[in-house]
């Protein structure tokens, strides 16, 4: 498939500079020494004990272990292992930037409530006040869906009305409503495929289907920095899944290569069904998946494909249906497409759209339709609603001037970070916009200075970023004016200038070749 | 004014050393503690260099005088 327009696939991926992995694995040794030191103290009564533990007759008893009968009683440790170390020593420090509880609507500003700890972080309790109109920088309202607009929601408020909330049902039994079709068809219509089927839930539209589709004896190609549901799925489909390295075609290739001229393991027959695994937009790192590379694989060597577009649809794309038509592609080439109705759409819920054949095969052996509760109708109409707004089939042209607005503001950010001199992941025109801070130290620093100045990030830590790699996550929303993108990029100046945050070795000029990327030209 | 941006850029490098070191994150006991132990290291450091900078540098000065001492004297007499 030609692409209509020759794209230039520009990521950024730039590694800081040695002494910054020096000096943030001295402040982890000095995490991991006081760690020790306050297990020590907690072990031997020095200090009160606010974290789980065994019971006193579940403890392992050392002294006991000489006598058979007493070691019959004796228990493994539960607490001992490296992630709950690092929880209670480490997490809990700076557990005040997370689980932050909101009261108002996600939009481009939000209410918080204001919370306060007297015993470094162990229990919270709330003032009573609200921090009001503070600037919304990590939600995921990509198009500015999550509105309280009364005229907006007219359609919505009737149906809730007319249907209630509940369901009581799943789809197989008594829960397929009128608006369940008609969603599923608008979406068919929206993406140009033959059928959908709509489910309650985005994660359990992953780790409940792909078991469906995939079982023993099949082949999972999956990318290295997949989502856990795409992982629950695959592990619970019970087929073999090989990990390629992170958008990287040759590391595909190869696997693919290997699993046609091996076969399984031990009997080398052919692998029933090989399917790759891979997302449009990684939530992590804004990178966008690299698709003609992966659909021409996929021909070659007679693969199927699953995109999880979760963050992709509605994001990207000149009329917002995702990486499919951002490349200029059929959506034919891909077999199974799937996304969520969570970050665009103002929504919950999780489609799957392909060929009729594929979609009737999911509506009787999926677990989700045979045992979840279905899409309540005021959702439905939700989502019914912002498509229509986004196909412009209500008479307007908001929704369009939605995704263009979304891209601009996308564009902006971006050009205005690489300038200041911080290093960015991604990919350039990804609304997903990691910022790296690197040292654990920085990163409850960042996120509570942010606070004070009325700015709320999102900061992400070792268990979901390798480990060195810790950073801010900005999700750039099309309901963000430019006086609030002007003032969130004044604050990160300030702050990257006390906290020392800009550590690019590049800044963007007008000669794109200086600067590091990657470009990728696939040779046939 | 020169004084005051002194003292700025210093107390902006103390918070560079708490942010690196995690002494940022931790309680005041601790940070007590950690600061103890660096200080008295620091101290250690600089004592040792004190009683002993001296004594390296002149056993170094000796051993290169030696050295050019000894093959002056050697050229002086393969001369005479």
């Amino acid at each position: 498939m030609e692409l209509s327009a020759k794209k230039t696939f520009i990521e950024h991926f730039e590694q800081a500079p040695m002494y910054v992995a020096v000096l943030t694995f001295v402040g982890f040794g000095v995490g991991t020494v006081f760690g020790y030191l306050r297990d020590f103290m907690r072990a031997w009564g020095l200090e009160k004990r606010n974290v789980a533990q065994e019971r006193e007759q579940q403890k392992t008893c050392w002294s006991n272990l000489h006598t058979i009968h007493q070691a019959l009683y004796d228990f493994v440790p539960l607490y001992q292992d490296f992630e709950n170390f690092y929880t209670r020593n480490l997490y809990v420090r700076i557990r005040d930037n997370w689980n932050r509880p909101i009261c108002s609507v996600p939009g481009p500003q939000f209410d918080l409530m204001e919370r306060v700890t007297d015993d470094y972080n162990w229990t919270f309790r709330f003032t009573g006040r609200t921090i009001k109109n503070v600037i919304n920088m990590g939600s995921y309202n990509y198009l500015g869906f999550a509105e309280t607009d009364p005229n907006a929601l007219k359609t919505v408020a009737k149906e809730l009305q007319r249907y209630g909330t509940g369901i009581c049902s799943t789809r197989q039994e008594m829960g397929t409503l009128d608006k369940h079709v008609e969603l599923e068809n608008l979406v068919a219509k929206f993406l140009g495929v033959e059928d959908a089927m709509v489910f309650g839930m985005g994660f359990a539209t992953n780790s409940m289907n792909i078991p469906a589709l995939v079982g023993k004896g099949c082949l999972i190609l999956s990318d290295e920095l997949n989502h856990t549901s795409l992982v629950l799925g695959a592990r619970l489909s019970g087929a073999t899944i090989r990990i390629f390295k992170h958008n990287n075609m040759q590391s595909l290739e190869k696997l693919l290569r290997d699993a046609i001229v091996y076969g399984q393991p031990r009997s080398r027959r052919a692998w029933r069904k090989i399917i790759i695994l891979v997302e449009g937009i990684y939530s992590m790192e804004g990178s966008i998946v690299r698709l003609p590379e992966i659909v021409s694989l996929k021909n070659k060597y007679k693969a199927y494909l699953y995109l999880d577009e979760a963050h992709s649809i509605g994001a990207v794309g000149a009329t917002g249906r995702g990486v499919v038509e951002y490349f200029g592609m059929n959506p034919n080439d891909v077999d199974v497409l799937m996304g969520t109705f969570t970050k665009s759409f103002g929504a919950a819920g999780g489609y799957i759209a392909g060929k009729k054949g594929l979609v009737d095969f999911l509506r009787t052996h999926s677990h989700s339709a045979v045992y979840a509760t279905s899409m309540c109708p005021p959702v439905a109409e939700q989502i019914i609603r912002a498509m229509k707004c986004l196909m412009g089939l209500d008479g307007t042209t908001q929704g369009l001037q939605r995704v263009r607005q979304l891209g601009k503001n996308t564009r902006y950010f971006r050009r205005r970070l690489h300038e200041m001199g911080f290093i960015i992941y991604g990919n350039d025109d990804s609304p997903v916009v990691p910022l790296l801070l690197y040292m654990p130290g920085k990163i409850g620093a960042f996120a509570r200075r942010m606070l004070e100045k009325n700015i709320g990030v999102v900061v992400v830590g070792f268990p979901a970023t390798p480990i060195t790699e810790s950073r801010a996550r900005f999700c750039v929303s099309a309901a963000h004016t430019r006086e609030m993108l002007d003032t969130v990029l004044n604050a990160l100046d300030e702050l990257g200038d006390f906290l020392h945050l800009k550590y690019s070795r590049y800044s963007k000029s007008s000669h794109p070749e200086l600067y590091e990327e990657t470009r990728f030209e696939f040779e046939d | 004014m020169d004084i005051k941006s002194m003292k700025n850029y210093l107390y902006w490098l103390y918070c560079q050393f708490e942010l690196i070191t995690c002494s940022y994150l931790m309680e005041p006991w601790e940070k007590v503690l950690f600061y103890t132990f660096n200080v008295s290291m620091l101290v250690m450091v600089a004592y040792t260099a004190y009683i002993f900078f001296p004594v390296h540098i002149s056993t170094a000065f000796q051993f290169c005088l030696h050295l050019f001492g000894s093959q002056h004297e050697n050229t002086v007499s393969v001369v005479k």
